[in-house]
């Protein structure tokens, strides 16, 4: 049987086949290092390039893009989601999906409207921020100890949350008192900088470093990468989910927050941003590059997902394209970005 | 008998990979037509997988799959099927939620014009029964069945789709022996009407009783293929284990009086374990031989608080431990080295570092839990230099190192906490030569400065080798217990139950 075989490929190291090439770099001699652009080189970075080209292409093509106003606005304008998109980043790394995050946007924002209408204005920032996380809560029992798909837990969570937040407005809107105390952090702003980007800004610096330097943080990749193995490690999974979802209810209902101070109203609508807050928030984590299967991500990546979507519609809008197209092309660049990812990690 | 001029299955030169550790490698074999043709060897010789790249469950990394001598690739099952080449697997697949009748023509109905035809389907099945002598309702849920009825369903299955060639892959792991022997009655049937059978198992009775050729691999190496007639149990296991494998052989200490560090009583899980008693004393190294579904790797799991236990008391330096969770077991100073270090073990997409203090990520940490980077590469780098992981670079990512050096980083989790009760379950499996020998070293040198080991392994001589008293499990049992040393073959024949022979 040995005469005929072809030699035998000798591999001198097993690490040979099959393996990943991004820390072969970091292993191999000097020489071998950047000797060409690599398939997950491309996966890894290449929405921080896209998003400068994007950037890029924006500035020259209209000249109101790049001035501080505009760039300020897009920021703001993206602050709600933003916040939801970097919460519920820590959820899906640790291997779970949110698709409340509207729902509790909404009745965060009602009840925030509520008790500033009925016992003072200082009440609206503990509420809002409290009931979000009570709902997180719930969502987080209910995919840990009643072991409900994540997926289906909070989709039925939404639909009950968005139900009772019509109930308490009775369909329609809660009006605050004209108490500027109440518009504050929507249309307010220190040195030119509104404080909704301010917010933003401090609440994805904050978990983005609870992610990537704190022991919470260490076993979210490790409950999202190896479930079993984190729980053969000692870490106790349960409570580290449950943990994500609190987070990610409490900063839903900050934005909640946010918007009805930029309104100066509650409302329960959710043919607005509310309808669409869950859905636009997984969509920047993913064209970050956050994998939607857990395990793997971070949340500077989705800052970078949201703002390009931001971008797509701010640089779209001053050029003065037709709203579908904006659709068509975000939609193609999630599943660009996805597909890439997905491509790189089957070989 | 062959049936067929020309093997209807002939593989050259067969290699497989799974993440840097050779699977199969060079391994050539010809199935002659109309006979029964047994694939033997030790857990992780490759014979599953040479019977699922026949079976085009998976796809080989090297060499060429010949079916009627016609060059092959097949990407999935089905295509196999539609050569001609059934598998039935170790977990059987048919849909539990359907019929007998329907799992049997599943995919193959006769229709007309789109529609199934019922009737003829039943006809049909009514046919095949009787032709083969089985008695089984049709109508019956697949889900309801008994896992031997199942299998009939499947090879059932088989036959109505004019399979030529039925790959079996532990047919009998989980049927009685009265099961057992109709199963063999089936498939000499089988073989009488011109079909090909190729046959993986490890019960080494039914495949003398059973095959006309038996192949033998060794840590997925061709060892030779012959006919059955010639094999015996004893040359069938000296081909399986080698016999003189290289497992490096340590001083043993007799008659150690230093304190018990792990003593087991009495523990007991419903259908799994039964009534388990163990004691291993600090710098005392116990092997734990046995069969896969011997109970071994659940005995483990369940001292180690990863399975509940129905039954029973562990203790930990002489106090009761009330271990419900791997957290417990963890604070009582057990630390536990799981079998699959993929799917229990490591986080692939984590660095070794992260990897290297996972299971104490506190002790790197700040009182308020801010990691302490620096502090952490340090200690894990001196870890990584004394198991002599290669590269030692604490910011790589664990999926890029070999099987050897991953399994040294599974290692490195552990001692980075100072067990005083190490649990190793199958600790080389599927590393190379020299980071077997390391591991060897590593685990006697911990024994030597007082901890304690249990120690699991497949590969006997690596028991045999390291440790100072050998169990022997069996159905969920210790059945035996020997001193430092024994004999192999006493060994291995108390781990295959030798003497009732298929008496399970």
């Amino acid at each position: 049987m040995s005469a005929t075989q072809p030699p035998d490929p000798v591999v001198p190291d097993p690490v040979g086949a099959g393996d990943r090439v991004s820390a072969d770099t970091i292993a191999a001699p000097r020489v071998r290092r950047q000797r060409r652009i690599k398939a997950e080189h491309v996966r890894d970075y290449g929405i921080v390039v896209f998003a400068i080209a994007l950037f890029v292409y924006f500035t020259i093509a209209s000249s109101v893009f790049l001035t501080k106003s505009n760039l300020l606005n897009l920021v703001s304008q993206n602050a709600t989601i933003g916040v939801a998109a970097c919460a519920v980043t820590l959820t899906i790394i640790a291997g779970n999906f949110d698709l409340s995050l509207g729902s509790i946007f909404v009745l965060a924002e009602v009840l925030a409207a509520y008790v500033a209408v009925h016992w003072g204005v200082a009440w609206a920032f503990p509420i809002a921020l409290l009931s979000g996380a009570a709902m997180g809560a719930i969502n987080g029992l209910l995919v840990t100890k009643l072991r409900i798909n994540a997926f289906l837990a909070t989709l039925a969570s939404a639909l009950t949350f968005g139900g009772i937040a019509v109930g308490v407005t009775h369909g329609g809107l809660l009006i605050t008192p004209a108490s500027s105390a109440f518009t504050f952090i929507g249309q307010h702003s220190v040195g030119g900088v509104q404080y909704a980007v301010i917010i933003f800004a401090v609440v994805a610096i904050i978990l983005q470093l609870v992610l990537a330097y704190t022991v919470f943080g260490r076993h979210l990749y490790g409950v999202g990468g190896n479930r079993d193995a984190a729980r053969l490690s000692g870490i106790k999974v349960h409570r580290t989910v449950i943990i994500t979802f609190v987070i990610t209810g409490a900063a839903c209902g900050l934005a909640g927050l946010i918007d009805a101070s930029t309104t100066g109203s509650g409302s329960s609508d959710m043919s607005g941003l509310g309808g669409q807050l869950a859905l636009l928030a997984i969509a920047g984590v993913a064209l970050g590059g956050t994998s939607i299967f857990g395990g793997v991500g971070s949340v500077w990546r989705t800052v970078l997902g949201v703002l390009i979507l931001g971008m797509i519609t701010n640089g779209f809008d001053l050029l003065a394209v037709p709203d579908y197209w904006q659709d068509v092309v975000r939609g193609v660049l999630i599943i660009g970005a996805v597909a890439i990812s997905s491509v790189v990690d089957r070989r | 008998m062959s049936a067929t001029a020309v093997a209807p299955v002939r593989l050259v030169s067969i290699g497989k990979r799974y993440s840097g550790t050779k699977a199969l490698d060079d391994v050539s074999v010809e199935v002659a037509g109309g006979t029964v043709h047994a694939l033997v060897g030790a857990n992780g010789a490759g014979k599953s997988t040479l019977g699922k790249i026949v079976g085009g469950v998976i796809r080989p990394d090297d060499g060429q799959l010949f079916i009627n001598d016609r060059p092959v690739r097949y990407a999935s099952p089905r295509e196999a099927r539609i050569d001609g080449i059934a598998t039935i697997a170790q977990e059987l697949s048919p849909v539990p939620q359907m019929s007998v009748i329907e799992n049997v023509f599943l995919g193959i109905e006769p229709r007309r014009s789109g529609l199934v035809q019922r009737r003829q389907m039943r006809t049909q099945y009514d046919k095949l029964i009787a032709q083969w002598g089985f008695e089984l309702d049709g109508h019956t849920k697949v889900g309801a069945l008994r896992t031997a009825d199942k299998q009939k369903v499947e090879i059932l299955r088989a036959v109505a789709s004019e399979a030529r060639v039925i790959v079996m892959d532990e047919p009998t792991s989980s049927l009685t022996s009265v099961e057992i022997e109709t199963l063999h009655r089936m498939i000499r049937a089988l073989r009488a009407s011109g079909r090909t059978i190729v046959y993986v198992s490890h019960f080494l009775d039914e495949v003398l009783d059973l095959a006309d050729t038996v192949t033998v691999l060794r840590s997925g190496r061709l060892v030779r293929t012959g006919p059955a007639a010639k094999e015996t149990e004893g040359s069938l296991v000296a081909g399986m284990f080698g016999v003189a494998a290289e497992a490096e052989h340590f001083e043993k200490p007799q008659g150690s009086t230093a304190p018990v560090l792990l003593e087991v009583s009495g523990l007991s899980r419903k259908g799994v374990l039964t009534d388990i008693s163990l004691q291993i004393r600090a710098g005392e190294i116990v092997g734990l031989a046995g069969l896969v579904g011997s109970g071994r790797s659940e005995l483990a799991r369940a001292i180690a608080g990863a399975d509940p236990i129905d039954r029973g008391t562990i203790a930990v330096d002489g106090t009761a431990r009330h271990i419900r969770s791997p957290a417990d077991a963890m604070a009582a100073g057990i630390a536990f080295l799981p079998e699959s270090r993929k799917d229990d073990g490591l986080f692939m997409e984590l660095s070794i570092a992260s990897n290297t203090t996972f299971a104490d990520v506190r002790s790197v940490a700040s009182r308020f839990g801010v990691l302490r980077r620096g502090l952490e590469r340090v200690k894990t780098r001196s870890l990584l230099n004394s198991l002599s992981v290669d590269p030692p670079n604490p910011s790589m990512r664990v999926a890029s190192l070999s099987g050897g050096n991953q399994q040294k980083v599974l290692f490195a989790r552990w001692l980075f906490r100072n067990p005083r009760v190490l649990i190793l379950d199958e600790p080389t499996r599927g590393v190379d030569v020299a980071a077997r020998a390391a591991i060897h070293r590593l685990i006697n040198d911990l024994a030597a400065e007082g901890t304690a080991v249990l120690l699991i392994s497949s590969e006997i001589e690596e028991v045999l080798g390291l440790a100072h008293r050998v169990l022997v499990m069996r159905l969920g049992s210790i059945t035996r217990e020997y001193g430092a040393d024994p004999p192999l073959e006493a060994v291995m024949e108390a781990a295959f139950g030798l003497g009732g022979s298929t008496t399970r």
